[in-house]
């Protein structure tokens, strides 16, 4: 116990563990995604004609300018700049918001067309493109948890950079909150060209 | 040594006081025993509603439940056992309480992670209990396989939403004991000095954290399909229910491995000791744990053969299967040639490591014929699946689990139990084994399927004798806990090393104080050298 | 064992080389989803995903100055999500 309070390697190795287990849960949708997309490839692309690749785009950038903030911020607490560093924590915050408010804009859209689990449109469709979009719900859906919880997670970091508790010497909690950020847009550097892009 | 404060009377953090001092304890030790008293209570629910099914079966027709009962009765069956006692039981009981001074720490690395991973156990536990009690338990059997899963409208959602959290505590476990090895070993303890137990955890670690999170999406879609109808596993809107089945499996068989492994570690452990020599092929056993572990979750499928997927993909996966034997293979004669020109003393845990040894080889062997594909047309979802899992899970991780509690009881008490009564219990224990299971396999090939509530007249034979197995089985064990129940009672003391082990647990007291050591502990180059330790009676001669 | 050096100080401006490069692979891999391949354009698609993704492993979540024991072991986790849906290949493409 002494000697894991100070192991800041030991924390490292633990927040990647962790990242393993989500990386297999959302592996888990993906075997399903290359599976289905093997056999409805031309339902897939009409699926994904519908949906907004500008849209899509933007929140690619927005989360790729958020990474890299929130790398930044690691940057500044480490050399001291504290006062950066929660600039650049609350921009990263930002972003998370804005792409959660981009995304409630194109599922609210994608509803009024008719097109949400278990509608008419979708049921008496082409069925890949009900599996198209029962993918497209699932996946975004659960990325979109995991924008709140790494929001969650940067704002605590923020609250306690504030309090000084996050320091040069000791910043486990904002580095492993980082990685948390990063997997949230690892995740969607596949679903975007995935869902957006099969053209 | 009588001057150690013991851990029970240190708690952990220092200010908690009653019973505070063990629901927030950060103390291995301690969680390890929170472990085991849950485990203990769903083991023998989980064993009486397998009972209360057997003795359904003995007759065929209505015996004392009707259909629908007795579909509900298996399912719970599966879920209790499964995922509350044979996947958490060795590593969060055992593993939790003796890794940690095995390597020479004096804790895991993350003790408050520790702490949720067994909230997270009970929440899982009150899930099933509120789905058991607030409507209709489901009676989709413990795989919840689509269609059914999703249209049923039983209480389905709550049992899985109880196994999904049940996940969570496994993979926080695995991710706790892997940084644990690699950071937390005493400095001079290198990789191929860790004692074998520890290994075991080692390997079940990795299957624990990665293919958990499998069955957790899987389950989590099924919640899902149910609440809004997605249709990703109905054939009607293009989804395809064999996908679920591929999913589910990627989790569940690792998951036989999750619970095997640190059974084989328990006896790598205990043979040593009462053949009063070293493990035979130490490298072996390390490597053969990691073999298992990698190949084991490569062959999953061997569980669809008569789904329906194709003919390649039952070749390929029949071939794997047949290859996860081979490691399997190599534990079990190292065990043998351990024994080999030793000096064997007979204890109640190598009596059960012995009869695990016997049952695991057997049941493996019915093994091969499931998992060679054209045999296992004609096996396939009848009581020759039941027998054989039983074997293993029972016959396997449960004697080891018993073997386990019979070795380190006095490590974590104290106390001795009464040697007589142990072996008593073990011999009733494993003829009601024996006499309940082996039916089972004749049944199945003369046709019986699984599941099913009701038989033609010529299964009555064989289902009367299995249930008159099954109650001499049950009466064994609970004489077996009886026993270990009872040692509270007279409080035989236990010595430091009652046994004459040696690795690092038996070189502090028991029970060991807060730090687990009182100086820093003597890492010695090689963790089975037989030839310095003595064991000590309670006077605390010898080492 | 213990580990407590400061670790290596990523600086910003190679951040922000990282950010640009991801800018480009971003644009580059949209562009190509106008080019009709057929299959070929799944795997164009992955590839450049990949790649950006190693960007964003390597330097914002610094594995290139990482342990041994975290790249192996992400390297088996990204293989085992391999096997996993390759495997699974063998049913479905067989059927």
């Amino acid at each position: 116990m002494m000697k894991a309070a100070q192991d800041h390697k030991g924390k490292t190795i633990g927040m990647w563990l962790f990242l393993y287990s989500e990386i297999i849960l959302f592996g888990g949708l993906f075997v399903l995604y290359a599976a289905y997309f093997n056999r409805y490839s031309s339902d897939f692309i009409s699926g994904g004609h519908e949906l907004n690749r500008i849209i899509g785009s933007i929140n690619t950038l927005i989360l790729l300018t958020s990474s890299f903030t929130v790398a930044a911020s690691l940057t500044a607490v480490r050399r001291n700049s504290n006062r950066t560093a929660g600039l650049l924590l609350g921009f990263s915050m930002v972003c998370g918001l804005v792409f959660l408010v981009n995304k409630y804009f194109e599922w609210s859209h994608k509803f009024h067309a008719g097109i949400y689990p278990n509608s008419e449109q979708l049921v008496n469709g082409p069925p890949g493109v009900n599996i198209f979009f029962g993918m497209y719900y699932m996946i975004t859906g659960l990325h979109g948890l995991h924008v709140i919880i790494g929001s969650l997670l940067l704002g605590f970091s923020l609250q306690k950079l504030v309090k000084r508790k996050i320091t040069a010497e000791s910043h486990a909690f904002l580095e492993n909150s980082a990685l948390y950020w990063h997997l949230v847009d690892l995740i969607w550097i596949f679903v975007f060209p995935l869902f957006y892009l099969v053209l | 040594m009588n001057d150690v404060t013991s851990f029970y009377k240190t708690p952990s953090p220092q200010h908690l006081k009653g019973v505070w001092a063990w629901l927030l304890t950060q103390d291995h030790k301690r969680i390890g025993l929170m472990y085991m008293w849950a485990v203990l209570f769903w083991f023998i629910v989980g064993m009486l509603m397998g009972l209360l099914l057997r003795i359904e079966l003995m007759q065929a027709g209505k015996t004392i439940v009707d259909a629908k009962v007795y579909n509900s009765l298996f399912t719970l069956h599966g879920v209790i056992m499964i995922f509350l006692f044979v996947i958490p039981a060795i590593p969060s009981i055992f593993g939790n309480f003796i890794l940690p001074i095995q390597i020479g720490a004096d804790d895991v690395f993350f003790p408050r992670l520790n702490l949720l991973s067994w909230y997270l156990y009970m929440l899982g536990g009150l899930f099933a209990i509120i789905s058991l009690f607030s409507g209709d338990f489901p009676d989709t059997g413990w795989t919840f396989y689509v269609p059914f899963s999703v249209t049923a409208k039983s209480n389905v959602s709550l049992t899985v939403l109880a196994a999904f959290i049940l996940g969570m505590s496994s993979m926080l476990t695995g991710l706790n004991f892997i940084t644990t090895i690699h950071r937390l070993r005493a400095e001079k303890m290198g990789w191929m000095q860790i004692p074998l137990f520890t290994w075991s955890l080692y390997a079940t670690a990795w299957v624990q954290l990665l293919a958990t999170p499998v069955v957790s999406i899987t389950l989590l879609l099924v919640v899902i399909e149910r609440l809004f109808s997605l249709g990703l596993f109905d054939p009607d809107k293009g989804g395809d229910p064999l996908l679920y089945q591929h999913l589910f499996w990627i989790y569940s068989h690792p998951a036989v491995y999750i619970m095997i492994l640190p059974g084989m570690g328990v006896i790598s452990e205990i043979v040593p000791v009462f053949s009063r020599k070293s493990i035979f092929g130490y490298k072996g056993i390390v490597w053969s744990g990691m073999a298992i572990a990698i190949a084991g979750s490569l062959v999953w499928a061997h569980h669809m053969f008569t789904s329906g997927m194709s003919d390649v993909a039952v070749f390929v996966f029949s071939l794997l299967t047949f290859l996860v034997a081979i490691p399997s293979a190599v534990k079990v004669f190292s065990w043998i040639s351990t024994m080999y020109k030793g000096s064997i003393e007979m204890s109640p845990p190598f009596f059960y490591a012995l009869i695990f040894i016997y049952l695991f080889s057997l049941g493996g062997l019915t093994g091969l014929v499931l998992g060679s594909a054209g045999t296992n047309i004609q096996v396939h979802d009848t009581h020759f699946v039941v027998a054989h899992f039983h074997f293993m899970m029972f016959g396997g991780t449960g004697f080891a689990f018993f073997a386990a509690l019979h070795f380190w009881w006095p490590k974590m008490f104290g106390i001795l139990y009464d040697f007589k009564k142990a072996y008593i219990a073990a011999i009733l224990t494993t003829t009601g084994f024996v006499f309940h299971y082996i039916p089972m396999f004749i049944l199945g090939l003369q046709g019986m399927p699984r599941r099913y509530y009701d038989y033609l007249p010529r299964y009555q034979t064989g289902n009367f004798l299995a249930g008159l197995g099954g109650i001499v089985l049950v009466l064994g064990i609970l004489m077996m806990i009886v026993n270990l129940l009872s040692s509270f009672k007279k409080r035989v003391p236990a010595s430091s090393n009652p046994w004459g082990g040696t690795t690092l647990e038996w070189t502090v007291p028991s029970p060991p104080p807060l730090h687990n050591f009182i100086h820093a502990p003597e890492i010695p180059a090689y963790p089975y050298d037989f030839s310095q330790v003595n064991r000590n009676d309670e006077s605390g001669s010898g080492s | 064992m213990n580990n407590n050096e400061p670790t290596h100080i990523q600086s910003y401006s190679r951040l922000f080389m990282v950010l640009l490069g991801l800018f480009l692979l971003t644009g580059l891999t949209i562009g190509v989803s106008y080019i009709h391949m057929g299959k070929l354009n799944v795997w164009i698609a992955l590839i450049i995903a990949s790649t950006k993704a190693t960007l964003v492993l390597l330097y914002f979540m610094h594995l290139k100055y990482e342990d041994q024991l975290i790249r192996f072991s992400f390297i088996s986790t990204v293989l085992f999500l391999v096997i996993m849906i390759s495997f699974i290949f063998f049913d479905i493409s067989f059927r």
